[in-house]
């Protein structure tokens, strides 16, 4: 069976025809709309490598049927960037030190740009790992992560700070 | 991951038609069955998406106290709503225990209710599974039973319900609002899921295409709000099931117990209540004696369903421990490690 959806990703809308209502919105970007960005790691929910952002929430893209998603707005980590000036977050994993083969580190970046926009960790170090739970790290850079999300954070609340005052 | 045909209801009575037709299951976030099919546990051949189902969405106060859970509610948005999380905190620490910040924020309160178990022999379609396959035989018996059910279990199965979420809410007098063909009906969450005996195969007491629509919780659930509490012991100490879990929420006026609740998770095929621990509770003074009481009151039927004696002598200390942190009183902020025994919890003794 044969189902049109449309999709907003990263800006752009997307009409997308599924010529079979098995495909998760991760195989959709990597397959379908050459997103690469996004990875496949387990597949099963339990590593957050494929962790973009529906509707503005973060969530695992291979728990996602594509066809649910119809008509929801996506971003992926190739929309974070603002042309050639990384994402706040972006520039903090760097800063950091906060990976080193890579391949978590679009799902951990996406994961904290939606940990910070929850507004549940605050300064604490403790809640910011309980908060990034969900990605798991085989190199394990987990120090640099927690010291990336935490700067972002304050960078973060310092230019909106600056933009409201 | 098998084909399957894909509808979208625009209502409930047409949702529940469409997926009263045998091998049609519901999607709501899909966060377990889609990792069921994937692995050819669950292979339905049609998928009736409620996710544009009106009004199943809301958080509702009820006139009396209470508070309406639609089914479609995000685990994040439950235990995130600062009014409901004020009322109800075990239920939000024991929502924020489980899983990841990217599952919650995608799981449903239906869906949380429906998990299926996570029996690893339940899991590998190669194992021999009665759940699975009725009359198949069960494989987790004799093998790898560590984290294996110490009460309510039967021959046929030894699995447990995964869910944190039921295991305060059984405590708390959950009700379930069901919708199916005949109509709607209302049933006790401590009734809804099913105990094995020799029919695992069913979870609970749904019909087919029978719809979680709500779940509520009456206005006397919100008494125990100043001293509530859900404590979980994993194998790591965040994303991750519990070994054994409680929830235990005290009334205390003039420094007795005037009404206790405890339920135990990790324990049983259903989030399992212990009314012999509660009526302990009654009238007795909170303190680390009565605690132990109920505790051995709570695991008094517990037997091993294989190399996990372990588990009941864990659940006591789990139950007294959580009546221990309960009756310090509700922390005013919600714990960095929602329910971890590793939390430091001020006045209180780590051990009990």
């Amino acid at each position: 069976m044969s189902i049109s959806i449309s999709l907003t990703v990263n800006g752009a809308m997307r009409k997308i025809e599924l010529d079979d209502p098995r495909v998760t919105l991760l195989d959709l970007l990597r397959e379908r709309l050459d997103l690469t960005g996004t990875k496949k790691g387990c597949d099963r929910g339990q590593c957050g490598a494929c962790t973009v952002h529906v509707d503005g929430r973060r969530i695992n893209s291979c728990l996602a049927l594509a066809v649910s998603c119809d008509g929801a707005q996506v971003l992926t980590i190739e929309g974070l960037a603002r042309g050639d000036a990384l994402h706040p977050v972006q520039a903090a994993f760097i800063a950091h030190d906060g990976f080193q083969c890579g391949f978590c580190t679009p799902g951990q970046i996406m994961s904290a740009v939606g940990l910070i926009q929850e507004g549940q960790a605050g300064d604490d170090p403790e809640r910011v790992r309980e908060g990034m739970s969900g990605n798991l790290c085989r190199c394990g850079a987990y120090a640099g992560i927690t010291d990336a999300v935490l700067d972002a954070q304050r960078q973060l609340a310092d230019l909106e700070r600056r933009q409201v005052a | 991951m098998n084909s399957f045909d894909y509808l979208r209801p625009s209502t409930i009575s047409e949702a529940v038609a469409a997926a009263s037709t045998p091998g049609s299951a519901y999607l709501a976030a899909g966060t377990n069955l889609l990792d069921l099919m994937k692995g050819g546990v669950a292979r339905p051949s049609r998928l009736v998406d409620i996710n544009r189902l009106p009004g199943l969405d809301r958080i509702e106060p009820l006139s009396g106290g209470g508070v309406r859970i639609g089914a479609l509610v995000r685990n994040a948005d439950l235990a995130h709503d600062a009014d409901f999380a004020r009322r109800f905190p075990a239920v939000a620490e024991a929502l924020l225990s489980g899983a990841s910040a990217q599952l919650r924020n995608a799981a449903t309160v239906g869906g949380n209710l429906l998990q299926r178990t996570r029996c690893p022999y339940f899991y590998d379609v190669a194992s021999a599974c009665n759940k699975r396959t009725p009359g198949a035989g069960c494989e987790a018996r004799g093998g790898d039973t560590r984290l294996h059910a110490v009460l309510g279990w039967s021959e046929s199965c030894i699995a447990t319900n995964p869910s944190d979420f039921c295991v305060p809410l059984v405590a708390l007098d959950a009700v379930v609002e069901i919708a199916g063909k005949d109509g709607r009906r209302e049933i006790p969450l401590e009734s809804f899921h099913r105990l094995p005996g020799d029919a695992p195969e069913r979870d609970s007491v749904l019909e087919p295409g029978e719809l979680i629509v709500a779940v509520r919780l009456p206005a006397e659930a919100a008494a125990f709000s100043a001293h509530a509490r859900y404590l979980k012991v994993r194998e790591r100490t965040s994303y991750a099931f519990a070994v054994v879990s409680a929830a235990a929420a005290l009334r205390i006026e003039g420094g007795a117990i005037v009404e206790a609740r405890i339920a135990l998770g990790g324990v049983a095929l259903k989030p399992w209540r212990s009314h012999a621990a509660e009526h302990l509770l009654a009238g007795a003074r909170p303190d680390v004696a009565a605690f132990r009481r109920a505790a051995q009151a709570a695991l008094q039927d517990a037997k091993p369903s294989g190399d996990n004696a372990f588990k009941i002598q864990l659940a006591r200390g789990i139950v007294s421990r959580a009546l221990t942190l309960a009756a310090a009183g509700t922390p005013a902020r919600m714990p960095a490690l929602p329910a971890s025994p590793f939390a430091v919890t001020p006045g209180v003794l780590p051990h009990v």
